[in-house]
């Protein structure tokens, strides 16, 4: 049988979404269910004086309305990240209660939920609502809050500061940068996006007094850490009595990872009211309450000498974290972006300190990419300019700079300044490849003749090293996660041979049910019909991490190459015994165990078969095949790539207009090369998203200002080109199936690919910097201040 | 205080007593159970939830029920025909056209109408067409190739 790995197997999970039988958490209507309507803060920071429910509670088909006052006994949602100070101090972290009882402290902050027979009339009560607030001055900056005098978002955290953060040796950085010969210096902000998934966050909270047990269905990443974080930090319930589902899950980048108050109140509400009740999210409370993402102050300065050899990197960053710390908010500009900002290159001493800052916004947490962007995006900005400041060209500077090669089995990982151990990279590989992709010699012809007919075109470069394959949990541990970050699986060999995997991760559009199905079939050497993938309730899955951080297949699918092991290991005992054999002597291949050098062979069919009816079967083992593991990785994964963009700038109105994106990327091996490009070409979307189109916009009083899809630009089909993604190949070392991961590699590259290509266009008005997103408002104004 | 309204959904007559103020999105997902269109937004922006009234793609969410009285309306469940996934549906498949799903329904009924009035259309003119419609997971690369894939299947 053909291997079916590297294959681009068509999705097995496609039939039921393109005939409209996809089942996402709002699909789900339970018996005697009624609705809940939140109440949300209108104002970033308020008191609340008062709140009059009566007119409300009033009305005929309302089942109830709750308010902060209500909820006794429970803090609130929790973070699962503790980062302390530089000083040791133990990291702010005030309670994120499910509704507020005193004060709001941000816009779309809980307030009150009306339960009502139904959605409209929960919502006309909620009118009647009456809450009396007292508006308080509010700060959304993050540089602005950790100033003397600014309004406090939480009464006991001095200066708004949750933590401070330092990586590096700064004591070298300092000397080395004394020593350079040019210093870039860029000061810039990395814009708060609103990630958008399309399916809005829903939750369901189902109790049935009877069996005193509780169903949550939640559109989340992760049900399993939803139903830790839930049971054993928030409503004190016993885990056992708790089923989490995520069904069918409209995407999430994320934002669906986090233990949001909506899941842990519905439980609270399904329990007081003995009835299921329903929580869907409107896309306006989706842009006031899915964690943000970015949202960095930063100054940065790369030191050089005089033939462009980097010397050193420091680096100052305010990290905006919103009114709460979200589930992993504290590790993402700490953990996932400080520890990247080596990038691809041997700068020999880096340096940053970092302020992370509470403000009356959104909270702000993991965003595809998370922290990963961030970095990149500091680094190849910077590179870019100082490559036109020492009149290099900018893929010279960068080759110059490239870590050399390494596979990490022969020649050891490479060792970064900032903490990290690189598993394995052929850097320069990739530059090659995509300039070759692109004719970058080609280009700079084309754009000399652009520009003698008055034509402004540009290319911009990125390359980018991302640490994925979340996390060694030993590592983690030390680093402050207050959970282990392995994943789980079974591998359930049923009577005839068919097989059923329970994974611990989650899909929301990632084709988990294909690839997991084709290295099982592929191993066990069977039709890929044959195996089902299951996942997304905890009922069915022994345990689970979930799905972010580019780590499903590298962690989950490592966990499933483990119980896949265990089955064929079981099977050579079952085959020695039926074969009258040793079982050293037998060999597992193409689905059938053979006793080597001979035709003596049996299937896999027959052996399971055996295994559950084991009338003659090897003393002294188990029936039954069946087989769970734990897979925790030894190191991070490290996709590494190369972007490039080429751009055209309209000279009267300032719009950029992508020509070409050619992307060239080693997730390591691939196994189904049709959804590993599709995961890129997402990616790159939502990277060129915020170069160009996306920002959350925060005034001066805390107010979203482009809270709605009228206002907040989300990238549309024709704002985009096609893509060329192309691919190097460089395994990981450390996991069995030499794969890196590929969920977020775009999104991290095609940022700064966009952003240097417009500057590059622009290079003859000397712009050293324009603020993202580039619209074109922003790139006239920064033509008409140009030289 | 219900008002009556009978349309035809999916080849099948459907009478029902709704709420004035009834979406059709509401009426199709809530009423009849048909939730394979979706709502992704409050401002009729994101197009999840289009569908085919009289053969035009219309988002279901700029309508109310009582405007469907005596249409016809089209949804993803009534694209397949005695069991024969529409072209687009397959080409979807084929050409990855999907990740989460979930703008997929609307994408394919809002491909069926461009198809429909251009048999023939060029990258530029689908993504065009597609501007009323939000994909956050597949950056519209591949969902444009099925597009191109289902016409040239059905011409
Ligand atoms: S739900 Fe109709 S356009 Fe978004
Ligand atoms: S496939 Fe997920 S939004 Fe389009």
């Amino acid at each position: 049988m053909a291997s079916l790995i590297g294959k681009p197997v068509k999705r097995v999970e496609d039939k039921r979404f393109i005939t409209g039988k996809g089942r996402y958490t709002d699909d789900i209507v339970l018996p005697g269910m009624v609705y809940a309507y939140i109440i949300r803060s209108p104002y970033a920071h308020a008191r609340i004086n008062s709140i009059d429910t009566s007119a409300a509670t009033a009305m005929d088909g309302v089942v109830a309305v709750f308010t902060g006052k209500d909820i006794t006994g429970i803090t609130g949602v929790p973070t699962g990240w503790q980062v302390n100070f530089k000083n040791g101090d133990t990291m702010k972290e005030p309670p994120h209660p499910l509704i507020v009882a005193d004060k709001v402290r941000h816009m779309g902050d809980n307030v009150a939920v009306v339960i009502a027979t139904s959605k409209e009339l929960a919502r006309d009560a909620a009118d009647m609502v009456e809450v009396d607030y007292e508006e308080l001055d509010a700060v959304a900056d993050a540089v602005k809050a950790v100033a003397a005098g600014a309004p406090l978002v939480h009464d006991d955290v001095p200066n708004n500061i949750a933590f401070d953060f330092e990586l590096g040796d700064k004591a070298k950085t300092d000397e080395m940068m004394a020593k350079a010969d040019h210093i870039t210096t860029l000061e810039f902000t990395n814009q708060r996006i609103i990630p958008n998934a399309i399916e809005p966050r829903c939750a369901i909270g189902d109790y049935n007094s009877a069996t005193d047990r509780y169903t949550l269905y939640t559109t989340s990443q992760n049900p399993h850490l939803t139903r830790l974080l839930m049971c054993a930090f928030v409503l004190g319930i016993p885990e056992h009595k708790v089923r989490v589902v995520s069904p069918d899950v409209g995407g999430g980048f994320g934002s669906k990872i986090f233990h949001y108050t909506e899941e842990a109140l519905m439980i609270w509400i399904s329990q007081r009211i003995g009835r299921p009740v329903k929580w869907n999210s409107d896309r306006s409370e989706a842009f006031m309450t899915d964690a943000h993402g970015r949202d960095h102050i930063t100054k940065a300065e790369l030191g050089l000498d005089s033939e462009g050899n980097f010397l050193a990197l420091r680096i100052n960053t305010h990290a905006n974290l919103g009114a709460y710390l979200s589930t992993f908010a504290p590790c993402v500009p700490t953990y996932l972006h400080a520890t990247l900002l080596q990038g691809l290159y041997t700068t020999p001493a880096i340096y940053i300190d970092l302020t992370a800052a509470f403000t009356h916004t959104t909270p702000v947490d993991a965003l595809r990419g998370a922290g990963r962007p961030e970095a990149t995006f500091l680094l190849e900005r910077i590179i870019e300019n100082a490559a036109r400041e020492i009149g290099m060209d900018p893929t010279e500077l960068r080759r110059k700079n490239l870590i050399p090669p390494f596979d990490g089995v022969n020649e050891p990982g490479y060792q970064t300044q900032v903490a990290l151990q690189y598993d394995s990279g052929n850097y320069e590989a990739v530059l090659d490849k995509a300039l070759d992709m692109f004719d970058y010699k080609g280009f700079r012809e084309r754009q000399k003749a652009a520009k003698a007919e008055g034509k402004l075109l540009g290319v911009g470069f990125s390359t980018y090293i991302e640490a994925c394959g979340i996390a060694p949990s030993a590592v983690v541990g030390a680093l402050g996660a207050r959970a282990g970050l392995y994943e789980s699986a079974q591998v359930r060999v049923q009577p005839t041979g068919k097989v059923s995997v329970y994974t611990g991760s989650h899909s929301h559009g990632q084709g988990h049910e294909t690839t997991f199905a084709q290295i099982v079939a592929d191993k066990f050497g069977i039709n890929l019909e044959d195996v089902e993938v299951v996942h997304g309730d905890s009922e069915a899955v022994a345990f689970g991490m979930g799905t972010y951080g580019s780590r499903s297949l590298a962690v989950g699918g490592s966990a499933i190459m483990k119980s896949i092991d265990k089955v064929i290991q079981k099977g050579a005992k079952i085959a020695a015994h039926k074969l009258e054999a040793n079982e050293d002597d037998l060999e597992f291949a193409n689905g059938a165990w053979t006793v080597k050098g001979t035709d003596k062979s049996i299937g896999f069919g027959d052996i399971a078969l055996t295994a559950y009816v084991p009338h003659d079967y090897p003393a002294g083992v188990e029936p039954g095949m069946d087989f769970a593991s734990f897979y925790d990785p030894t190191n991070f994964t490290y996709p590494f790539g190369a972007h490039i963009a080429e751009v055209e700038v309209d000279k009267d109105t300032g719009k950029v207009k992508i020509v070409r994106y050619v992307a060239v990327d080693d997730v390591g091996n691939v196994i189904n090369p049709m959804i590993v490009d599709g995961q890129l070409h997402g990616g790159i979307a939502h990277g060129i998203g915020q170069a160009l189109l996306e920002g959350a916009i925060y005034d001066d009083d805390g107010q979203l200002i482009n809270g709605s899809f009228m206002d907040y630009t989300m990238p549309r089909a024709d704002d985009l080109p096609s893509f060329e993604v192309d691919r190097t190949v460089t395994p990981c070392p450390h996991n069995p199936l030499g794969v890196k991961g590929a969920g977020e590699a775009g999104t991290i590259a095609s940022t700064p690919a966009i952003v240097n290509a417009v500057l590059d266009a622009l290079s003859d008005y000397g712009i050293k910097d324009i603020k993202m997103p580039l619209t074109p408002e922003r790139v006239w104004r920064a033509m008409q201040n140009g030289k | 205080m219900g008002i009556s309204i009978e349309v035809n959904v999916n080849g099948e007559k459907r009478h029902s007593e709704v709420d004035a103020r009834l979406l059709l999105v509401h009426y199709l997902r809530d009423t009849l159970g048909l939730t394979g269109t979706h709502v992704g937004c409050d401002t009729s922006n994101c197009g999840a939830c289009t569908v085919l009234v009289d053969g035009k793609a219309v988002k279901s969410c700029t309508m109310l029920a009582v405007q469907a009285n005596g249409a016809e309306v089209k949804t993803i469940e009534g694209m397949a025909e005695n069991g024969e996934l529409h072209p687009l549906q397959s080409s979807f498949k084929e050409a990855h056209g999907l990740q989460c799903g979930f703008c997929t329904p609307g994408m394919i009924m809002t491909a069926a109408n461009l198809l429909e009035r251009n048999s023939n259309p060029s990258e530029e003119e689908i993504r065009h067409a597609l501007e009323g419609n939000f994909c956050r997971c597949t950056g519209y690369h591949n969902i444009v190739k099925a597009i191109q894939l289902a016409a040239q299947q059905l011409t």
